[in-house]
């Protein structure tokens, strides 16, 4: 085979997993540019989601399809309820200080990943995929699944921006980011807004593991990955820029999909913190950050 | 002031001699499990170093750890270096790489910083994995019995030995506590604790903020790689679990724990969830959940830990 082909893949591949990318670090730069706190529990929300889809399937069963529905129903919903239950319990009585809401994300992290392994147990589980089209590319064959990932991911981020831009909800976050003093003393009920936003970037990890799952397979350990290359993208994006998070999603994930097609994953990924340093060396804010975190 | 210092001196002359003397009292089976959190309590007093007294949280401090383990563990594996001079190198990667790390990552500030060493952390995890065949890092190694002797002027120890561990591991925790108790009592010292006060006020003052930080995290990443360099040496196993995140978050807990800017804290921190670890796996597979509930009980209740906590109510001297 001819590099052609390979390239051809490599894009695809890496478009696919940017589209997903960008889903899940969107929901970290929105949680970080409105309430200014890092969750590190991030990646167990994406793995909250696909597992949950792995016991939607278990219990659906046939048709593939249906249990699919039932998991994108279920585990945003779900996952926002942990989500905002993790904000009442615990961030709120922190008031959301950086440093302890670290800590204390770090903490949920583990409980989190421990309950699944509890309760999912330690194997990873394949998921069937809700339909499977073979998309004859010449070369080889590919799997349809996949470009509607890519199609969900980038509705659900169009929707996001027309959210952000259009409703009453948007306008609260943006005036909340922009300045919370002034936006509470202007009738943002900002607390509101806080869990609203929390359990709003959780429910987007929820939504990407969802739609990974059928690609990948739900395990209690996959949390890791997405949650290292979000930040990656966070960092190189610019700390609470939303659009800086978005095009770093693209640029880190299309070249992730090209080094691990050709190369491997894991060179991948250090590569993608080789690129972090010098972006750090160059610009410390990041791309698109417009004032130091 | 001489007094109070008197004091500390003392305090701390106490703890280490306490640990020295214990040994007739403890079971043989406690030997290796006290060597084992004093060399994980150097750990945390380098990380103490960094969050405790400089203000700046790291979530990749495994990366220093196995740089030491490494960098004391590879020469040994590959060429049968010695136990001293194995230290001595791991002790020097740890420290070049922290260095090296600092000039980068210091850019950074604020939670930025904490996602950079987190990833810094994970990216070194992975290229021990995946540079595989020199590291051995999937599986582990073991070093062989035979280089892993100690020659002190003249005399040989047996590193095997649980009671040599015991003092091998006291040797270089008293070493760590030390160097860190006279590094946060010296003028530099002042100077990275008014950094973690207050950073802007510090620099106006006239202090290059920035190169005390460096120092900082330098002085840490040693620590941190003489622990993880201690480690190789006397428990004879090399692996790249110990630069993963988990390990990275350990620190963290056993400093918070302990109370995070007390010389004291890491190691208390340290004993504590060594045991309370050991209960825990016997009672479930899922024991890493301590980790997550103690932290959150930290930050819910008990934001400064335990000594922290103390000085707060009757201690006001505690360093």
């Amino acid at each position: 085979m001819s590099l052609g082909p390979h390239l051809l893949l490599a894009l695809l591949e890496g478009l696919v997993g940017a589209c997903v990318l960008a889903l899940t670090a969107l929901g970290l730069a929105l949680v970080f540019g409105v309430m200014r706190i890092v969750n590190v529990a991030h990646g167990e929300f994406f793995m909250l989601g696909a597992v949950i889809a792995a016991a939607c399937a278990g219990l659906v069963g046939d048709p593939p399809w249906l249990a699919f529905g039932c998991a994108l129903l279920v585990a945003p919903l779900a996952v926002a309820a942990v989500a905002t239950a993790a904000d009442w319990a615990v961030l709120r009585r922190v008031r959301y200080d950086p440093e302890s809401t670290i800590v204390a994300t770090i903490g949920l992290l583990y409980i989190v990943q421990q309950s699944v392994l509890v309760l999912h147990g330690p194997d990873a589980r394949a998921v069937p995929a809700p339909f499977y089209v073979r998309l004859d590319l010449g070369w080889f064959g590919y799997n349809g699944y996949k470009l509607m990932v890519a199609g969900a991911a980038v509705t659900l981020l169009l929707a996001v921006w027309l959210g952000l831009g259009r409703t009453r909800l948007g306008l609260y976050m943006r005036a909340t980011q922009q300045d919370r003093e002034m936006a509470t003393a202007l009738g943002v009920p900002v607390r509101r807004v806080y869990a609203t936003v929390f359990a709003l970037g959780a429910a987007l990890a929820a939504v990407a593991g969802v739609l990974v799952v059928p690609i990948q397979q739900a395990h209690y350990l996959m949390g890791l990955d997405p949650l290292l290359l979000s930040f990656i993208v966070v960092i190189v994006g610019g700390l609470g820029s939303l659009k800086g998070a978005v095009i770093a999603a693209f640029v880190i994930g299309v070249s992730d999909g090209f080094v691990s097609v050709l190369f491997s994953p894991t060179l991948a990924k250090i590569l993608a913190t080789l690129l972090v340093a010098m972006v750090l060396v160059v610009r410390p804010r990041g791309l698109f950050g417009t004032s130091e975190a | 002031m001489s007094t109070s210092s008197a004091r500390i001196w003392l305090l701390h002359a106490a703890v280490l001699l306490a640990l020295l003397l214990a040994q007739p009292l403890l079971p043989e089976y406690h030997y290796v499990n006290v060597a084992r959190i004093l060399v994980l309590a150097c750990y945390a007093v380098g990380y103490n170093v960094l969050l405790g007294y400089t203000g700046l949280m790291s979530l990749g401090h495994a990366m220093f750890f196995a740089l030491g383990m490494y960098g004391a563990g590879l020469p040994v594996y590959y060429h049968g270096v010695g136990a001293l001079p194995a230290l001595a190198l791991g002790v020097a990667a740890s420290a070049l790489g922290a260095a090296l790390f600092g000039l980068i990552a210091l850019r950074t500030r604020g939670v930025a910083f904490l996602i950079v060493t987190m990833m810094f952390g994970q990216a070194f995890h992975l290229t021990l994995l995946h540079f595989n065949v020199y590291t051995l890092g999937d599986q582990g190694f073991i070093l062989s019995e035979t280089i892993r002797t100690l020659d002190v002027a003249g005399a040989a120890f047996d590193l095997a030995d649980s009671r040599v561990k015991y003092n091998a591991a006291l040797g270089v925790f008293s070493v760590c506590l030390l160097a860190s108790l006279l590094l946060v009592r010296s003028p530099v010292g002042r100077v990275l604790v008014a950094i973690r006060e207050n950073e802007d006020r510090t620099r106006l003052l006239g202090y290059n903020t920035y190169l005390a930080r460096l120092l900082a995290l330098t002085v840490s990443g040693t620590i941190a790689g003489a622990a993880g360099a201690t480690y190789a040496l006397l428990f004879s196993y090399v692996g790249a679990s110990f630069a993963s995140i988990l390990h990275s978050i350990y620190p963290l807990l056993w400093t918070l724990l302990g109370g995070a800017g007390t010389t004291l804290g890491p190691l208390l921190g340290t004993g504590l969830m060594f045991y309370l670890e050991i209960y825990a796996r016997d009672l479930t597979t899922a024991y890493l959940v301590v980790v997550g509930a103690v932290l959150l009980v930290l930050v819910l209740w008990a934001p400064r830990g335990i000594l922290g906590t103390l000085r707060d109510r009757k201690a006001r001297w505690l360093p």
